[in-house]
């Protein structure tokens, strides 16, 4: 399944990368493959900015503007005027997940 | 302290097993208090005794699952009570883990452990417990809970480095969102492999020589893994859909003369089961169905679905004799009512997924919460209408 694409935020500069290979560990959606030694984008589409390329990245060659993927997370944001949340945190637990 | 036998007693209270009011009275309470706040809890059902360390105890947990473990699972995926279930954070072992034992990383949710465990029989290894406040691997990491600092704390809290003799942790691949490997390294001198996102992946990974296979590192998302999030879907909406029935079963009273309770138990009736059918149509077949509805904005393969669903009962209450139904305004009025219901619920569902992006959601947001609103009030106002045509008639 493929969610949309044309909004994606992912970035990667190819120029900083020094082929370590984390971000084609961490990816959940193989969204990096290692070529002659360095990582490239294979598939930026499939990206769902959960922000772990970046977060594993030393040269902080990846950017990416991280997130919950959830339309409910979104609306509590909204209401509470706060980034998107799912809301699990340690005040109110009732989470989704 | 009454919800559930897995309920520890938190850090603050830290009274040796006042989690015993399930009757299962904790077996061995009095070592408790001698162990290290920093190590895990010995008085649980999954206990299995101590194993002794340079460090002092570290309690042992099963290395299998029980029925027991199976119908709590079962619980807390329904929703009943699955705001307590933690697990006191700290170090465990499985099996006899020897200083040269693999340190295994996960969250301090009971679901998350019994994963681990589950895949560990007849294995010998450390699992080190972060507190992520009962929230599971991912979705902490995705808060930082299950993070940097919270993994380099436990490292030390724990004096891992005087209980292994390697420098390597194992944390889970989902975890990565929050953890920073190179950071890890600096700040405790452990060096993070991230290990196969999936725990039954776990023994063949260990036995290979901790490398992973691509395979291993992928998220799936298949029929099996949508299902079992379809209980929780339908208990965490169903209230609003319940409020919402009830609502319009109350509203069905209205006529040209006022109000009257025959029109409850017919027009208000009729509405309140198609509310709750859209719902349980989107909150069922929208997660069974997904990949086979049209386009990719959740909203708009639950619109599609809703609109299926108008179709089908349209087509066959046609042929019943002429019901209140059978008013065109009504006809129209859940033409749009019932899309729009199924449009948010699928909406909403992306929040489960293991593929929605932060951006696209909001896209389709910007998009479908405007037009899903529009579509209910309109809905919503013609079905009032055609309740005063209706009794125009009837009266």
């Amino acid at each position: 399944m493929r969610y949309l694409e044309s909004v994606l935020t992912l970035e990667f500069d190819a120029e900083q990368c020094n082929g370590c290979g984390m971000c084609v560990q961490v990816c959940p959606h193989a969204v990096f493959r290692m070529e002659n030694g360095r990582a490239v984008l294979a598939d930026r589409g499939a990206c769902m900015e959960c922000g772990a390329c970046a977060r594993n990245c030393e040269r902080e060659a990846i950017r990416v503007r991280a997130g919950v993927g959830c339309a409910a997370g979104v609306l509590t944001g909204l209401v509470r005027g706060t980034e998107p949340t799912c809301g699990c945190s340690k005040e109110n637990p009732s989470a989704c997940c | 302290m009454d919800r559930g036998y897995w309920m520890t007693p938190t850090e603050k209270d830290g009274t040796p097993g006042a989690g015993g009011d399930c009757g299962c009275a904790p077996r061995t309470v009095p070592l408790q208090s001698f162990l290290p706040r920093t190590l895990g809890r010995i008085d649980t059902p999954w206990s299995d005794g101590v194993v002794t360390t340079e460090v002092g105890p570290v309690p042992r947990v099963r290395a299998s699952l029980t029925s027991r473990d199976r119908i709590a699972t079962f619980r807390v995926r329904s929703g009943i009570g699955r705001d307590n279930y933690r697990v006191a954070p700290g170090l465990y072992a499985v099996g006899n883990p020897t200083p040269a034992s693999p340190v295994l990383v996960t969250a301090n949710y009971k679901l998350s452990l019994d994963r681990l465990r589950g895949v560990l029989p007849g294995r010998d290894a450390w699992i080190l417990v972060l507190d992520t406040h009962g929230i599971n691997v991912w979705c902490a990491a995705g808060k930082g809970t299950f993070g940097t600092n919270e993994l380099v704390r436990r490292v030390k809290a724990a004096a891992l480095d005087r209980i292994v003799s390697h420098r390597t942790l194992i944390v889970p691949q989902l975890g990565a969102t929050g953890v920073s490997a190179h950071l890890v390294r600096r700040l405790c001198g452990f060096r993070v492999v991230y290990g196969p996102v999936r725990a039954e992946d776990l023994p063949a990974f260990l036995d290979a020589g901790m490398q992973t296979l691509p395979e291993m590192r992928r998220v799936r998302f298949g029929l099996r893994d949508r299902v079992v999030l379809v209980p929780f879907e339908v208990l965490s909406g169903g209230r609003y859909a319940l409020l919402a029935a009830a609502a319009l079963l109350l509203l069905g009273g209205l006529n040209p003369h006022g109000y009257a309770l025959a029109g409850v138990g017919t027009a208000g009736l009729v509405a309140a089961i198609s509310v709750l059918c859209a719902f349980l149509c989107a909150a069922i077949l929208g997660p069974m169905l997904l990949p086979l509805l049209p386009g990719r904005a959740f909203s708009v393969k639950g619109a599609a679905l809703g609109v299926a669903c108008v179709a089908g009962s349209l087509a066959v209450r046609g042929s019943s004799p002429a019901g209140l139904h059978n008013v065109w305004m009504h006809r129209a009025a859940w033409a749009l009512i019932v899309p729009a219901i199924s449009s948010f619920v699928v909406m909403t569902f992306t929040g489960c997924t293991t593929f929605t992006s932060l951006s696209g959601v909001k896209r389709e947001m910007r998009f479908a919460v405007p037009a899903q609103v529009a579509a209910a009030a309109i809905g919503l106002c013609l079905w009032v209408i055609g309740l005063f045509l209706i009794g125009g008639r009837t009266s």
